[in-house]
């Protein structure tokens, strides 16, 4: 019901230019070296509706950076009627999508859709996609990520939702949002700090470290009913979660004995295990996409620099050796990359090391880039930094090329986390 | 509710310790009126014994006393206690067992730079090094506790090195006995 009442809010809030909502806005700031040139045909049916549908699904296309939108030059094209291949060919585009809007007696809305390849003159597939009327971008996020597959050969993830901290007027807001920041709700607000969410594998749940009690604690909160539970309340800081793909445990970080440690914990709390021993800070854990390993900060060597132990604990191996602080080890979700912070020459900057190779690339010129989180397709890594002295979200594509920024009016945006896809 | 009955507890507190009878509560003056009556609303605390409206004891709050400073600076990424500040560990310790029923919490905080939770961390390593100087010294384990607030609260908004220097840094937070004090 409040996602329902939330997107009606922001249908209102499209039609009303001045919508003074903490909303974020994308500005796209690179592109792809050879964008796939598509067309999307205006959507027959219903003309306001087919039009929320076809603008989500081309903004979206466009917003990803592999894109190029040809204008399909006011046609409207349903997804049964004839397609003259070659002219839509001599217009360039590779691949054409036509589609429509019918509304069910029960008042639901069928979005279909059938995507074309121009040069081949043969159909790619299509889809029908049935929505509540509040959800119709949701339909048109579901077809981009059809032809965002079927054009790329990479699973889309226009559909997936963020999560990200906004500090405004001293009042620190953990929201989510559709990936492309339309739709924004607030799960929790507070006087006090909010760092670290990381989604639960099944997308239901946030994990992260409130300093609502005055010290850093542990929460998992299940979105859909705003039920919260602390998972790690130790003497000391409790903080940097990160879920086992399996979603039954977290890895923590607790100082009840001293020193940050690593420890796991299962997702209600409890079974506390340690996971490894070092004098110095180990911190900020994460599980690789197999579960088999966790990779980890530690200064152990006298600089903080990323290491990797065996998911049950054992003998860590230093990852990272290039500079005097690696922070923030990110495994990607397809296990053949790492993200990370490296600072260089005073500069904080994403980078990515392929695991394989050993090979490291600098994927930004920016000053104060932090808290990497792969988008599940393992294209597209989202980071917090810092633009006119204003935190912003951006989103890089790993080979550094395509750039978008998320920005929100009058408040500071940190601390994102990429959710998995939806079922 | 809960502020009309603080009034009037106060209120026959204060009656309590004067030599006119107690007035009857039960008669069932309005509390607005009584605490309109000029004069009577202002009450400027007065403590006995050298404490200051904190309730800690002056030595601690005086500026002119070296126990109230209570800040400790690092350098970057770093943790080590300075020598500079041995003295001032010194005397914060020398206080603590001379006054067993005292305790302090350490905050330990970090500049803005770099990872949040790698600063939570150092933040935290920060106040376990005064910790640690302040028990070597001979303060009890049970008087000192330390926690760390990362970046997350700086002292100083600025984005300069001289806002970052001043926000590397542990401060120490004193609790009377009696519980009253600054945490």
């Amino acid at each position: 019901m409040s996602r329902i009442s939330r997107r009606i809010f922001l249908l209102c809030g499209l039609l009303s230019a001045g919508l003074a909502q903490a909303q974020l806005s994308i500005e796209i700031t690179g592109a792809g070296a050879s964008r796939i040139p598509v067309a999307i045909a205006d959507f027959a049916g219903d003309p306001t509706l087919a039009r929320i549908v076809t603008g989500t699904v081309r903004s979206d296309l466009e917003r990803s950076g592999l894109f190029k939108l040809v204008d399909p030059v006011g046609a409207v094209l349903d997804e049964n009627a004839p397609v003259d291949a070659a002219a839509w060919k001599g217009r360039g585009a590779d691949a054409l999508a036509a589609g429509s809007i019918a509304r069910s007696a029960d008042g639901r809305i069928e979005a279909r859709f059938r995507l074309y390849d121009t040069q081949k003159a043969t159909a790619l597939g299509g889809a029908a996609f049935v929505t509540q009327s509040a959800q119709l971008r949701m339909a048109g996020h579901r077809i981009a990520d059809y032809i965002y597959e079927k054009l790329t050969g990479e699973p889309g993830v226009f559909s997936t939702r963020i999560a990200y901290v906004v500090k405004s007027r001293g009042q620190f807001l953990l929201q989510v949002a559709d990936a492309d920041g339309q739709g924004a709700a607030t799960a929790l607000t507070s006087t006090e700090p909010i760092i670290s969410p990381v989604w639960s594998p099944d997308g239901s749940r946030l994990a992260y470290v409130s300093f609502e009690k005055k010290k850093p604690m542990i929460y998992v909160h299940s979105l859909a009913t705003g039920q919260r539970r602390i998972v790690a309340n130790f003497k000391g800081s409790n903080s940097a979660p990160a879920w086992s793909p399996d979603g039954r445990k977290l890895a923590v970080v607790l100082s009840k004995d001293g020193n940050s440690q690593l420890y796991a914990v299962n997702a209600d709390g409890s079974g506390l295990q340690r996971l490894g021993s070092s004098p110095g800070i180990d911190t900020e854990p994460r599980y690789s996409a197999d579960g088999s390993q966790i990779y980890f900060t530690s200064d152990r060597g006298g600089s903080p620099q990323i290491y990797r132990i065996d998911a049950n604990g054992g003998v860590a191996q230093r990852v990272t050796f290039d500079g005097t602080y690696n922070v923030s080890p990110r495994p990607s979700p397809d296990g053949r990359s790492l993200a990370f912070i490296s600072r260089r020459d005073g500069r904080f900057q994403l980078a990515v090391m392929d695991l394989a190779s050993r090979q490291v690339q600098v994927l930004t010129d920016s000053t104060k880039d932090e808290s990497p989180s792969f988008a599940p397709n393992s294209r597209m890594i989202l980071i917090a930094t810092e633009i006119g002295g204003r935190g912003v979200l951006s989103a890089v594509s790993v080979d550094g090329r395509i750039k978008q920024r998320l920005t929100i009016a009058g408040g500071d945006v940190r601390e994102p986390a990429w959710g998995p896809f939806v079922k | 509710m809960k502020k009309i009955l603080l009034i009037s507890l106060l209120v026959s507190v204060l009656a309590a310790c004067s030599t006119t009878p107690v007035p009857d509560e039960t008669a069932g003056a309005p509390v607005e009126s009584r605490s309109s009556g000029g004069s009577s609303s202002e009450v400027k605390p007065v403590v006995a014994g050298g404490l200051d409206a904190s309730g800690l004891p002056r030595e601690l709050t005086d500026p002119k006393s070296q126990l109230a400073q209570r800040s400790i600076f690092f350098d970057v990424d770093k943790y080590e206690v300075k020598g500079e500040y041995q003295s001032l560990v010194a005397a914060h310790a020398k206080f603590l067992v001379a006054n067993r029923g005292y305790k302090v919490l350490i905050q330990g905080n970090t500049d803005e730079t770099g990872s949040r939770e790698y600063n939570l961390s150092l933040g935290q390593k920060r106040s376990d090094a005064v910790k640690r100087a302040l028990v070597l010294l001979g303060a009890q384990e049970d008087q000192v506790e330390s926690v760390s607030l990362g970046e997350e609260k700086p002292r100083n908004p600025g984005r300069d090195e001289a806002a970052f220097a001043e926000n590397r840094r542990a401060d120490i937070l004193y609790r009377a006995p009696d519980g009253r004090g600054e945490f």
